[in-house]
Parts: C-alpha cells; structure tokens; sequence
C-alpha cells in the first residue's frame, strides 16, 4: 500500500533531484502508475524505488517513461481527422508555409498521420511538423518512423473513415514485422524535448495538437499549458485537444472559437 | 440477507457491466427513485466508437439527470455518470474525475477494477458498488479493493444474468455483501440514504 505522503517525498525528489516537476500531474492517474512501476521492476517495497531514484541517476529514463501514459495510435478519432481534411487544411492551406506543433507526441503516431494529411491535401512540401515530448527515448521512435505492422490494418480503417482515398500501405514498407514510414514524411518532422510543465513558448504555429496530455494534469496546470498554447499560436491559428478535454473554464477560453463538434478551436484574438 | 435493508449510509454508488449488462440497467434505471441523494458513476464495456448516444440511451430511463463523464468535473450527488468509452475513469481525492487513456485492463477501457479501486481509496466505507452481468473478470479485483477499503460489495445474482461468468468470478473470489436480481437491487439502492 502506497501512501499519499510517500508520493508526495517521490515527487519532491524528482524535482530537487532531476528538475522534473510531477507534482500538478492527476493524483490518481500518477499513483495507479507509481504502483504499476514498482510492481513491473519488482520492488519490494516503495522506500526501495525512491532509493533506486534517489542513488541511480540512469534510473530516472525509465521512470519517467512508465509513470507517464505513452499510449497512443495513428487516425484515432477518425472524424477529427476528416474535420481536420476538410475545414483546417484548406485555411491553412493560404498560407506560404505552415508550422504545426505536436505538443506531448509520444511515440509519434499522430504526427505521421498528419504528414499523411498534408501530403494528400499537397501541402507537405511547405510544412513543417514539430514533435515534443518530455521524454526522449519515445521521440527515438517517431525519428524512427517505425510501428508495429501488426497495427496496420486498424489505422488502415481508420484512415479510410478519416476521408483517406489511398492505398494506406502506399505509406510505409513492410519488413521483419514492422512498417517503416516513408522517409518524405519524417524529414518534415523536427524533434526535441520540450517538458509543457517547466519549458516556455519556442515558436509561432499554424496548428497547436495536444491530445489526450491534459487529462493527465490537475486544473491549474490544464490553465498555465493552455496559456502557453495561446502564447506559441499566431492570430487565426487553430488548437486541437482530445475527445474529453476542453477550453470551456479556462482562462484563455473568450479568445478561441469552437470550430464544430470536434475539439478544434480557432484563435480569434 | 434482508436485514441488511435498513437505511445503509452511501456517499458514491458504481455499477460496472460488460456483455448483457445494458438490458438490466434499462429495467433498474427506471425503477429508481427520482432524487437520488448520493451520485452514481456506470463503468461499461462498450464499442469504442465516439457515440454518444448510450448516454442518451440511458438519461431516457431515468428522471436523474445522466450524462457523459468531462475531464475534472466534480462529482454531484444526484447525477448519474457514464464513463466515457475508451478511457479508464479514475476519482481524485477532491472527490472530481479523471480521464486515462493508458493501456487496457483486462482487455477493456474503461476498466471496472481501474474504477473501483480509485474510488475504494477516495470514499472507502462510504462507497457501494455493485457488479453485473458479464463474459469477463473485470471487475473482481475492484470489488476487493471496495471491500478492503470498508465498502459494501454486491453482484448480480449469476442466474438472472445473461453473462453469468463475471458476476460468478467475483463470488468465488471474495466475500459479496449482497447477491440481487433486478427489482432487489433496485429496492436496496432506494434505501440507501
């Protein structure tokens, strides 16, 4: 049994120690992985984990990775994406170059899904994707452009119900497998670590997409990310949040428009 | 196990269900009372499709007012939630949700355990939860947590149900409080004050 004062010592080590600030993560979320760690690398108890974090640097990687949700898959919510296709690309299509950032991309299946957007709508060319993500070895993967082949025939239907008219395996080359993403996709997508708790504004964007990463923290920080996403978005620029997540009650909330049913928002200040 | 009816105190009741589950929320929902003084969170396996019309579905069997479950929204006594499909519905210790889309418990997102156990923690004896009908284990685990937490744990009684299996899981696997059919249920949630 964890203690809510035991996660509470966790976490204070994890920023005096490595600089990572967990602490306005969801408590419940953040304490079900906290469990699930000790129990996947079989500590006996959870003083032995925080020894583990507090003597063993190279430790920190791995923790950072489990305890934060990297689940993800390509065309999830197939009607966003077709929204997406037919009312964002156009507008932003006007533009002579287009600046898109995949804020907490994980593993990056989301990003090539909208590689494949653009090239279907002839934007790719003068677009250019950027994916961040706290946590480097997930952002090895999207560099890799590598998924499980097994997977394909989902995401296939899912890019058919998303408005995809192409042969979806068109996209990547099976091997040993695996499906590797052409390479006219990843060379539009430009990777670093960006941490949305602690790192501040580093661009101007067209198209902000941050799905599925606020559910995991509390109100307050939802708020100060949100500003953040106010601050790096141009005049007319548009933010994208998942399915459950919303500006309604945020601060930044009178200066963005609800663009349809979907969770895209035009910023109109 | 009627002498348990008298006015048991509840400050959060669950009802989880997989495969023949819905059937017996559509006769229960409407045999509630109307002002239901304590909220009530439904965890149901479902098609992982965007629709929305279960809730619907479900807000036309009762006069208590239903809805999908928002990122972070308190938990009002009075409403009946419905965890939205494809992520795991969790409650913090503001006594608000949260919504994960991390990997699939016993193969299901939502998960009934994931549900349980983060409410167990939060509400402990003043939790009910109750299991239904089902073709899965899911569940079993989150009535331990409800019980160990001092909740009171109660199942569909497996011979009414169309999926006996996960009803029949959690009571080879611990102390249920209460075994009901429909309209026992229903009687047992109306005493709860």
């Amino acid at each position: 049994m964890i203690e809510e004062d035991d996660i509470d010592l966790l976490l204070n080590d994890l920023f005096d120690l490595y600089g990572y600030d967990f602490t306005r993560y969801s408590r419940a979320s953040l304490k079900r992985r906290i469990i699930r760690l000790c129990s996947l690398d079989k500590f006996p108890s959870f003083a032995e984990l925080r020894y583990r974090v507090r003597n063993d640097p190279s430790y920190l990687k791995r923790l950072v990775e489990e305890v934060t949700v990297n689940v993800t898959e390509m065309f999830r919510d197939p009607a966003f994406y077709k929204s997406l296709r037919e009312e964002v690309l156009p507008v932003l299509g006007t533009k002579p170059f287009i600046r898109i950032w995949h804020a907490g991309c994980s593993t990056g299946e989301e990003v090539y899904s909208m590689a494949i957007l653009l090239k279907e709508a002839n934007l790719l060319r003068r677009s250019l994707l950027y994916a961040t993500d706290l946590n480097p070895s997930v952002l090895e993967k999207v560099r890799k452009g590598i998924f499980p082949l097994g997977l394909m025939k989902q995401y296939s239907e899912s890019y058919i119900t998303s408005g995809g008219t192409r042969d979806f395996s068109s996209y990547y080359t099976a091997q040993y497998g695996q499906a590797k993403f052409d390479n006219e996709l990843s060379e539009k997508i430009i990777i670093s670590t960006h941490n949305l708790v602690s790192d501040s504004s580093f661009n101007e964007f067209d198209l902000i997409l941050c799905r599925n990463v606020l559910i995991y923290f509390d109100k307050e920080l939802q708020d100060r990310v949100l500003k953040l996403f106010d601050a790096s978005l141009g005049t007319l620029g548009y933010l994208a949040l998942g399915t459950k997540e919303t500006l309604k009650f945020s601060a930044v909330q009178h200066k963005f428009k609800q663009l349809n049913r979907e969770k895209i928002w035009k910023k109109i200040i | 196990m009627e002498e348990n009816h008298l006015s048991h105190t509840c400050e959060f009741l669950l009802i989880g269900g997989s495969a023949g589950s819905l059937e017996v929320l559509f006769r229960l929902l409407p045999l509630l009372r109307a002002d239901l003084p304590f909220p009530v969170a439904l965890v149901l396996h479902r098609r992982n499709s965007g629709d929305s019309t279960l809730s619907g579905l479900l807000a036309s069997k009762t006069s208590n007012p239903t809805q999908e479950v928002e990122d972070k929204e308190p938990v009002t006594p009075g409403t009946i939630y419905l965890a939205p499909a494809d992520y795991h519905l969790l409650i913090e210790r503001d006594r608000t949700f949260s919504l994960d889309y991390s990997e699939k418990i016993n193969f299901s997102r939502p998960s009934i355990d994931v549900t349980f156990e983060s409410a167990a923690e939060v509400y402990g004896p003043g939790l009910v939860a109750i299991l239904l009908s089902g073709a899965n284990e899911d569940g079993t685990g989150g009535l331990t947590a409800v019980k160990q937490a001092g909740g009171t744990a109660v199942v569909q009684n497996p011979d009414t149900a169309q999926m006996p299996f996960m009803p029949h899981y959690a009571l080879t696997h611990l102390p249920i409080d209460h075994v009901f059919d429909t309209m026992e249920m229903a009687s047992f949630i109306n005493s709860l004050t």
